[in-house]
């Protein structure tokens, strides 16, 4: 079985077509690294995902079934934005997401307590998730999201840009920790991010989204010229160097671009 | 003290009243939504003095006029933010419509200042049962949201991912934030709702980092600020929205400063 599986897909956001007639197929218990210039829909497809937005054209199966809203096997990390709730600790920030949109009153159960403990064990959060948000780091915070991401044991997590704004080393260390939780747990997970590098090892495959087409496969099938010069709409050149990729368009690196500008 | 008719009432009404702003107003702040409740307490003088005007009950007219204003609020939503401008307008126009309305019903200056400054020891038995049934129901009501709004605020990407309708929820809520509103004017006043509303649940966010604890510390300073405001009132003649904004005030300076002293001193080592 597919862990998701789109067929002829085609995404609009107010007016613009993201994704024009995309399919692929993404396995049960694959990494897979989505990849793409800013607005080349990594976010929209996610949200289409989670069946936040109807697709214009074609569909989208999700373990086996057409998408459904509030799908508890689809896990979900959004991207993190510094809002409300800094003074609270990690703790109730990920309990918040327990059943949360039942009605009454935020009080859990033991069984509810438990799950909190578990996905909080698994990203090694116990002790952290003790203090309030805003003395946290941002890799710690990732790592908190990522639990609340966990609860309820998902069979698909949805992850949108966990490495916005850390550093190499956090980078590597949050990699490293879905990686292994992808195989420990034997989940399917779908990472976007804005450079391939720092995923480089841990992926199956890639995702690369770009000029409204996708392109699913391996590092070496889909980070190529022909295939990257398609999606950018531009010549693309591909250059190896000392076991880094780097997607340039004649003297510019594209990814390095879409960072700075993000 | 307690011999006075006027003081058993007042301690009453505000026990009623701080109980709702310090649970309201912990979510407010939460939520970052402070003006929000700054803006409806301006809306609601607007009610309160067109009410006057046409003779019916000032409590009402501004509860209509703060539920209206909060459910607009919530279903503009998004499109309100960094509208800070727009905001103002609309609540100095509020207000000066509400000085209109002043204007032709007396050309006393009382009932403006009992509006605009709070009356708590003018409050008779019939608007306290008032007070106490929105409380209650206000209460209940949080309660019944309380789960999917503390999703809703810490993670709304995620909560409406996982079926919880934003729209509906903050509309919801601020209409809550309204009746909490209407309520805390008739104890401090329009002008300064802000010290029941915000300042009791922003100082309790700088004693505890938990959500349960936060919660109470902010009711109890709530409840002790009223009524310690109110003991100092009576001994000393002053105004008692005087005394709550100084004891509301003063806590708060006292809770946030330790913070700001520590990371002064860190700026400081790392500066040698």
């Amino acid at each position: 079985m597919s862990a998701v599986e789109v067929a002829d897909l085609t995404l609009a956001l107010g007016g613009r077509t993201v994704l024009a007639g995309v399919s692929f197929a993404v396995q049960d218990q694959e990494f897979v690294g989505v990849l793409g210039p800013n607005g080349a829909g990594k976010t929209t497809l996610m949200r289409a995902i989670l069946g936040l937005m109807r697709p214009a054209r074609g569909s989208i199966r999700v373990l086996g079934a057409p998408t459904e809203y509030g799908n508890a096997a689809v896990g979900y990390m959004p991207q993190f934005r510094t809002a409300a709730g800094m003074q609270l600790r990690g703790w109730d920030f990920v309990a918040s997401a327990v059943a949360g949109h039942r009605w009454g009153l935020p009080l859990l159960g033991r069984a509810e307590r438990q799950e909190v403990e578990r996905v909080l064990a698994l990203v090694g959060a116990t002790d952290l998730a003790r203090r309030p948000l805003r003395e946290t780091s941002g890799g710690e915070r990732q790592r908190l999201l990522l639990a609340q991401a966990l609860l309820g044991r998902p069979r698909l997590l949805l992850l949108d840009e966990p490495l916005m704004s850390l550093d190499p080393h956090h980078q590597h260390g949050v990699v490293e920790l879905v990686r292994s939780l992808q195989q420990r747990l034997g989940i399917a997970v779908l990472f976007s991010a804005h450079e391939l590098n720092p995923l480089l090892g841990a992926l199956d495959r890639v995702l690369y989204l770009g000029g409204g087409h996708a392109a699913l496969g391996t590092v070496d099938e889909v980070i190529t010229g022909p295939v990257l010069s398609r999606l950018y709409g531009a010549p693309i050149d591909v250059v190896r160097l000392a076991g880094r990729i780097f997607v340039m368009s004649g003297a510019h690196e594209m990814e390095r671009e879409h960072h700075r500008h993000a | 003290m307690l011999d006075y008719d006027f003081m058993r009432n007042a301690f009453v009404a505000s026990g009623i009243v701080a109980v709702l702003a310090g649970l309201v107003g912990y979510f407010l702040v939460l939520r970052g939504q402070t003006f929000a409740g700054h803006a409806l307490s301006h809306v609601g003088f607007t009610g309160a003095t067109g009410a006057v005007l046409i003779g019916a009950s000032p409590l009402w007219g501004m509860v209509l006029m703060t539920v209206a204003g909060g459910i607009g609020m919530g279903l503009i939503g998004e499109r309100l933010h960094n509208r800070d401008v727009a905001i103002g307008i609309v609540l100095s126009m509020a207000l000066g419509l509400g000085l209109l309305f002043l204007h032709f019903f007396t050309a006393y200056a009382t009932q403006a200042t009992a509006l605009l400054f709070g009356n708590v020891l003018g409050v008779n038995v019939g608007t306290i049962w008032t007070l106490f049934g929105l409380g209650l129901a206000s209460i209940a009501a949080l309660g019944a949201i309380a789960r999917p709004l503390l999703f809703a605020t810490l993670q709304p990407e995620l909560a409406e991912a996982r079926g919880v309708r934003l729209r509906l929820i903050s509309v919801l809520f601020l209409a809550l934030v309204a009746l909490a509103t209407a309520e805390c004017t008739q104890i401090v006043g329009v002008l300064l709702v802000f010290t029941l509303m915000v300042c009791p649940a922003a100082t309790a966010q700088h004693i505890t980092p938990r959500l349960g604890a936060g919660l109470a510390v902010s009711v109890v300073l709530a409840l002790a600020q009223a009524w310690i405001g109110l003991v100092l009132a009576f001994y000393t003649d002053w105004p008692t929205s005087f005394w709550i904004t100084a004891l509301s005030g003063a806590t708060y300076v006292a809770a946030a400063l330790p913070r700001r002293i520590r990371s002064l001193q860190a700026i400081d080592a790392e500066a040698a």
